[in-house]
């Protein structure tokens, strides 16, 4: 123990807080869940094991569309060792209009339903058909095998372009869009139009110079989180049940599941575990409802856990695209009109990323006249979840590739290009509100003067840059501060740790409240431990979770300077709080010891109590996070093959309260970039099933294959937050597609509009053009 | 399912041919072990080969080498005069998975695994090596090409297994290479593979040369009209242009998720002239 300390003290000590009158915030603290995490203490979804545990399988459609006639169980049931089966007839079905908004995506209860356990049709290859729990995996793998279902093969679409078109085959047989005035007669597979923007089109392409018309496509990706779905649920015959999963909200998904099961949300405690990634995937339901359901059948806890096959076939990855963008400008630079159609393959249901997309598109711009239409596609693949900034990476890619085509066109460069037209405060953003400060500007500028930007190439070697923007929200979100006897405080939250809340929540806490960082520590609740919590998305947490964090330690105060108050018999006006001391002031001034936290809670019992700091709020005001990614590549022109050679990320943390964290946000994000920009998609056969469903074909990168990946932290603060914080997990994704693309274009000469930029794409573009 | 640890050829032999086929070797168990996890195989006895004295060691022999089927992918990396004689042998094990998987993976392994795309085969067969076999009739020897007879399938015969590789010895100014191209830096498997083994004359002129070939085909080919184009000459750019054009020509790949037949075989044609320039180089070096 006496290493960790020396970390500790070496690290706070190393200080890199511009702000002196911040002792925690800004530092590189050590990380509350380190030590278990590299000792293997840490629990995952997979680590709870209870007595007389079952596992619990599912069998999954091997069709990628296929009406399903029957279900027969009965000689899997009759394996021993078989304690229970559940099939659609297992969850109730709720009508369309069921929705309700959840994290960055809408939660559909009809959809839902049907997405954990096919009902009329079994809608991607994966889909959930039935589940069987037993007393071992062996026994449950072998009873799927017993179950008997009569499929009806239907033909399929994958392709977005495929789906839209008449007569494609239909997903849904009664969906009519969504959007469209006056609504179409006809079902099609299109959920639902949306559609942003301001000005006038026609006048703004009128004043433009030069106009770039460009057609993009990009493939589904996975999020890619290391750490499979798994899961423990018991239910007792009481009809009161505990759930441990790998999740980004307990809250969220213990209501969720108390919907499919029809039960009390207060009857469902649900626990989080350790997540080992969920970049959004994390964020709905797969196995959960279905162990309850099966636990509630067995009286026994089942436990499930998919492997690495069933992840990539039956959870959500995020839409490919086809988009058209068409913008013009004027000869000196000036962007006059910007318009964009995109159209984003939802999956088995509606609820595409695409107006995220639509909105963010143009985001970095200040822009007269700008229009996009999202359209939210059906296709016979898993339901999309959300993933990192869900959608703007797409549309930013599409956008940002044009963008850079009109700098290279005007010969202005692409930092002065989009500083020319960059949204400011002020700015009415492209899709309505106007913005408040952002960091825009400061993020091209601080790439302007990089020593990565200001470096010359090596020959054969490419440079791009792109700006990315993400909204960042807040949400409900509950914390409290517990007094321990001996002044040490328990600070309890309700949001799983992805990204390192617990470091920046408790640093917030200590800064607050003024008393040392190791006297705080951290704690995430079950679902029966605070108020209702929104699950962990949307960059959100560090804000909405700092915003109540910094309330539970105000209400905390509050309480302590009573007690001071009382201890003094002064009036609790003239008692402050300074540097984790209750103070007398004014009349007092000098007459009483200031009292610590010890010093009140050794006494609490005779003062009054129990001192507990509580904070519930629906956290508005969230900072937007603009970025901008400067990248350098080698390309092989005789394999095709594209390598990252430097990468820089820059961006507007608000205020970095662990900027470790905050550059690691940074870094990975470009790493998924780097994977979706040149080698994963999913490759899917004639018949519509997944042939690379695992991390040998379905290729993320590698330690290898990316540079150290640089990092600016640039600081606007945000002035809705006690620290300036906006939110950092999601815009790191949004730059990188089109970065490493407009690099390869300048490397090459060749612009590429699909991707992955994949060698064997890359070597027939290049042998193409001779 | 039984496992055996047999510390003889013959117990190893016996326990085989008395599984009927129902019987899998394990060395390693990089292949082996992911097999039976996913239920691909579904052996009634796994016989554990690494008691074995004569699969787990190197010997000089002949002025080359004998080499044990389950030497592992790290004892071949730390044997300096193995490295020093057949570079290009020692850097296509190198390449197998990574630092985890090279302290177990074996070139047995993969051989027998009978991959396609296996990456030490094609530098196996450059470098001429042969297989020792033993079996129910006693022992037999074949060439690393003859070995594997489709994707997955091998000559050996119930009852068989490999328990060593020879790596000839070799004149001076001799080289070998193996280069692969996989879409990431490792973790992959290859698309294209091919390795090249050299001899020049004191005049530097090509006296003798093999090339091997993975997974453009159902398994590694050798390559005869490459090594013939590069045999005879100063191995200058005109030669090497000539053995691309054959290594084309002997390409017949699939279209699968890896890789197009176009783009397999361009790709083969580019890295066949790579190694052919590091072996070069070697061999001047020599
Ligand atoms: C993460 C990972 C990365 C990998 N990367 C690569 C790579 O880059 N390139 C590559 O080529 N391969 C790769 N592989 C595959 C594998 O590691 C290699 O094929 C390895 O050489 C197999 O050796 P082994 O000793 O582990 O074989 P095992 O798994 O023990 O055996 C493989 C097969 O051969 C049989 N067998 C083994 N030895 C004998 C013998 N002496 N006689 C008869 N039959 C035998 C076994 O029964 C089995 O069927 C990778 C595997 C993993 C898990």
């Amino acid at each position: 123990m006496a290493a960790v300390e020396k970390i500790f003290n070496d690290t706070i000590t190393d200080r890199e807080t511009q702000d002196k009158t911040l002792k925690w915030v800004g530092t590189r603290a050590p990380r509350p869940d380190g030590v278990d995490k590299v000792t293997g203490r840490a629990k995952f979804g997979a680590d709870t094991y209870l007595p007389n545990m079952l596992y619990g399988k599912v069998l999954r459609s091997p069709h990628a569309h296929a009406r399903i006639r029957s279900i027969d169980m009965s000689r899997a049931l009759a394996l021993p060792g078989v304690k229970a089966g559940v099939t659609r007839d297992d969850f109730p079905d709720y009508p369309a209009g069921a929705v309700q908004p959840a994290g960055e995506m809408v939660i559909n209860y009809r959809d839902m339903t049907r997405n954990i356990m096919a009902r009329e049709k079994a809608l991607y290859e994966g889909h959930a058909v039935a589940a069987v729990a037993a007393v071992n995996e062996r026994v449950a793998r072998q009873a799927l095998s017993l179950i008997e279902v009569d499929y009806e093969v239907l033909p399929h679409v994958i392709d977005v372009e495929e789906a839209m078109k008449p007569g494609a085959p239909l997903v849904r047989e009664d969906l009519i869009t969504e959007g469209v005035e006056p609504a179409p007669e006809e079902p099609s597979n299109i959920a639902k139009r949306v559609e942003f923007g301001h000005g006038d089109l026609d006048l703004g392409f009128s004043k433009a110079d030069v106009i770039i018309e460009r057609s993009f496509k990009t493939q589904p990706v996975h999020q890619g989180y290391i750490e499979p779905h798994a899961c423990l649920a018991s239910f007792s015959e009481d009809g009161q049940a505990e759930l441990w999963c790998s999740t980004q909200g307990h809250y969220v998904a213990r209501g969720h599941c108390a919907k499919l099961l029809q039960m009390d949300v207060s009857k469902l405690r649900v626990t989080c575990s350790e997540i080992g990634g969920g970049f959004g995937g994390k964020t709905v339901v797969y196995l959960e409802p279905l162990a309850l359901a099966l636990s509630r059948k067995a009286c026994q806890p089942v436990k499930m856990v998919m492997t690495r096959d069933e992840v990539f076939r039956a959870s959500g990855p995020t839409s490919g695209a086809s988009m058209d963008v068409r913008i013009g400008a004027t000869k000196d630079g000036r962007i006059t009109a910007g318009e964009a159609v995109l159209k984003f393959q939802a999956g088995a249901f509606g609820g595409s990323p695409v107006p995220a997309a639509a909105q963010c598109a143009f985001a970095p711009y200040d822009l007269d006249n700008v229009k996009t239409i999202g359209f939210d596609v059906l296709c016979n693949r898993p339901k999309v979840a959300a993933y990192r900034a869900p959608g703007a990476p797409l549309g930013e890619y599409a956008v940002e590739s044009v963008v850079d085509e009109l700098a290279k066109t005007l010969e202005i460069d692409p930092l002065e290009f989009r500083l020319k037209n960059a949204a400011k405060e002020g700015s009415d953003s492209s899709y309505g509100p106007k913005f408040g400060p952002i960091g825009c500007v400061e993020t091209l500028e601080t790439a302007q003067n990089h020593d990565h930007y200001l470096s010359t190439l090596k020959p054969g070697q490419g440079r791009g840059v792109a700006s990315g923007y993400w909204f960042n929200i807040g949400g409900q979100t509950s914390a409290t501060l517990n007094l321990c006897e001996d002044g040490s405080v328990a600070l309890v939250v309700g949001t799983p740790d992805i990204g390192g809340s617990r470091a920046s929540l408790t640093m917030m806490a200590a800064e607050s409240l003024g008393v040392e960082l190791d006297k705080v520590r951290p704690l995430i609740g079950d679902t029966s431990a605070l108020g209702y919590n929104m699950l962990t998305g949307g960059s959100r947490v560090t804000f909405a979770g700092g915003i109540a964090v910094h309330g539970a330690a105000e209400d905390m105060i509050k309480q302590l300077r009573e007690r001071a108050a009382a201890t003094w018999d002064v009036p609790i006006d003239d008692v402050e709080w300074h540097g984790g001391q209750a103070v007398a002031v004014n009349g007092y001034k000098d007459q009483e010891d200031p009292m610590g936290l010890l010093d009140i809670a050794k006494d609490m019992a005779k003062s009054g109590g129990p001192i507990v700091g509580r904070c519930s709020t629906n956290a508005q005001g969230a900072g937007p996070s603009f970025g901008c990614h400067i990248v350098d590549v080698d390309v092989d022109k005789e394999t095709g093959k594209v390598s990252v050679a430097r990468y820089t990320v820059i961006q507007d943390a608000g205020k970095a309260v662990h900027p470790s964290y905050v550059e690691g946000q940074y870094q990975g994000g470009a790493v998924q970039g780097i994977g979706w920009a040149l080698n994963e998609e999913y490759i899917y056969d004639e018949n519509g099933k997944v042939e690379n469903a695992g991390f040998l074909d379905y290729r993320v990168p590698v330690c290898s294959d990316v540079p150290m990946i640089d990092t600016v932290i640039v600081e606007v603060p945000n002035p809705t937050h006690p620290y300036g914080v906006r939110g950092v997990g999601e815009t790191p994704l949004v730059p990188p597609l089109a970065a490493i693309s407009n690099a390869v274009e300048n490397a090459l000469d060749i612009r590429f509009t699909e991707l992955p930029m994949s060698p064997p794409r890359v070597l027939a573009a290049i042998e193409s053009v001779g | 399912m039984r496992y055996e640890v047999p510390e003889t050829k013959g117990e190893a032999v016996s326990l085989l041919a008395m599984a009927e086929g129902g019987g899998r070797v394990l060395a390693g168990g990089t292949d082996l072990l992911v097999q039976l996890r996913s239920g691909m195989v579904k052996p009634d006895v796994v016989v554990d080969i690494k008691k074995i004295v004569e699969t787990r060691e190197i010997t000089a022999e002949n002025g080359g080498f004998r080499v044990g089927a389950a030497v592992t992918g790290a004892e071949l990396d730390e044997h300096k005069a193995l490295k020093k004689l057949w570079p290009g042998v020692v850097e296509a094990v190198e390449l197998i998975g990574s630092t985890q998987i090279q302290g177990r993976a074996s070139m047995g392994g993969n051989l027998c695994n009978a991959s396609p795309a296996a990456d030490t085969v094609p530098a196996l067969i450059a470098a001429g090596a042969q297989c020792h076999i033993a079996g129910p009739d006693g022992e037999r020897t074949l060439p690393v090409e003859e070995f594997c007879t489709g994707p997955g399938v091998t000559n050996l015969q119930t009852g068989e297994f490999l328990v060593s590789f020879t790596l000839p010895s070799r004149p001076p100014h001799s080289g070998d290479a193996y280069l692969r191209f996989i879409p990431r830096t490792e973790m992959d498997i290859a698309v294209v593979g091919v390795g090249v083994s050299l001899s020049l004359d004191s005049n530097g002129i090509c006296v003798a040369a093999r090339v091997g070939l993975g997974a453009v085909a159902a398994t590694a080919l050798l390559v005869a009209e490459a090594a013939d184009a590069l045999i005879g000459t100063s191995v200058d750019e005109g030669a090497i242009e000539n053995m691309i054009s054959a290594i084309r020509s002997a390409c017949r790949p699939i279209d699968d998720k890896r890789g197009t037949i176009v783009y397999r075989t361009q790709v083969s044609g580019v890295l066949a002239g790579r190694a052919c320039r590091i072996a070069l180089q070697r061999a001047e070096q020599s």
